[in-house]
């Protein structure tokens, strides 16, 4: 059941190929991730992190969900 | 629209403020919602909770609802401003401070910039 930091930065990696992205977390269950990346520009942070977590494709639903929390941050490059 | 997807509606639109969240402003059940039920309590806005553990259909029901995978979700004249994240980020940025003005919210000033000077 677990999931890797480096499972989440690449399904992230796979939407947004150019981001910048950073994930932290080493227990299986809960991450940080921070994502950098143009498409994000005048879209506000809810917009921004749906699009995060439609990349991850369910991992994030219910009980069942393999990640139990994300910390995100989110914003385009400055 | 389901029954869930209903109520939450009416809900939201019924009340200025409101946060869906696991347990409730005065026993909340996880971190995430105790944080923002913490920051909406001190800052002395007025919202409603509403106790997505004590009904599995508005659990699921929320998140269809908003197209957002976690709890807490907080509302604003039926708007989803966002979860624990991105409420904490406006909370030191001030965002939500303008939010609520814009929104004739009451809150308290002074108490915002309590929370921010302690995280400064």
């Amino acid at each position: 059941m677990a999931i890797l930091a480096t499972d989440i930065e690449a399904l992230i990696r796979e939407e947004f190929p150019n981001a910048q992205i950073k994930v932290q977390g080493d227990d299986g269950a809960h991450f940080a991730a921070h994502v950098v990346d143009e498409s994000f520009r005048g879209k506000n942070r809810v917009q921004q992190q749906r699009a995060v977590y439609a990349a991850l494709k369910g991992k994030m639903d219910g009980p069942a969900g393999e990640l139990h929390a994300l910390a995100l941050t989110t914003k385009a490059p400055d | 629209m389901t029954d869930a997807k209903t109520q939450i509606e009416e809900t939201v639109k019924a009340n200025d403020v409101v946060l869906y969240m696991k347990g409730t402003k005065e026993m909340p059940q996880c971190g995430f919602s105790s944080r923002v039920a913490g920051v909406l309590n001190f800052m002395g806005v007025p919202f409603m909770d509403v106790n997505v553990l004590a009904d599995d259909s508005l659990r699921q029901g929320i998140k269809d609802y908003s197209d957002w995978p976690t709890v807490p979700q907080l509302y604003v004249k039926g708007e989803f401003v966002g979860g624990c994240d991105i409420i904490t980020e406006m909370t030191l940025s001030g965002e939500l401070d303008t939010l609520f003005a814009e929104n004739n919210v009451t809150f308290d000033k002074a108490a915002a910039n309590k929370i921010r000077e302690a995280n400064a």
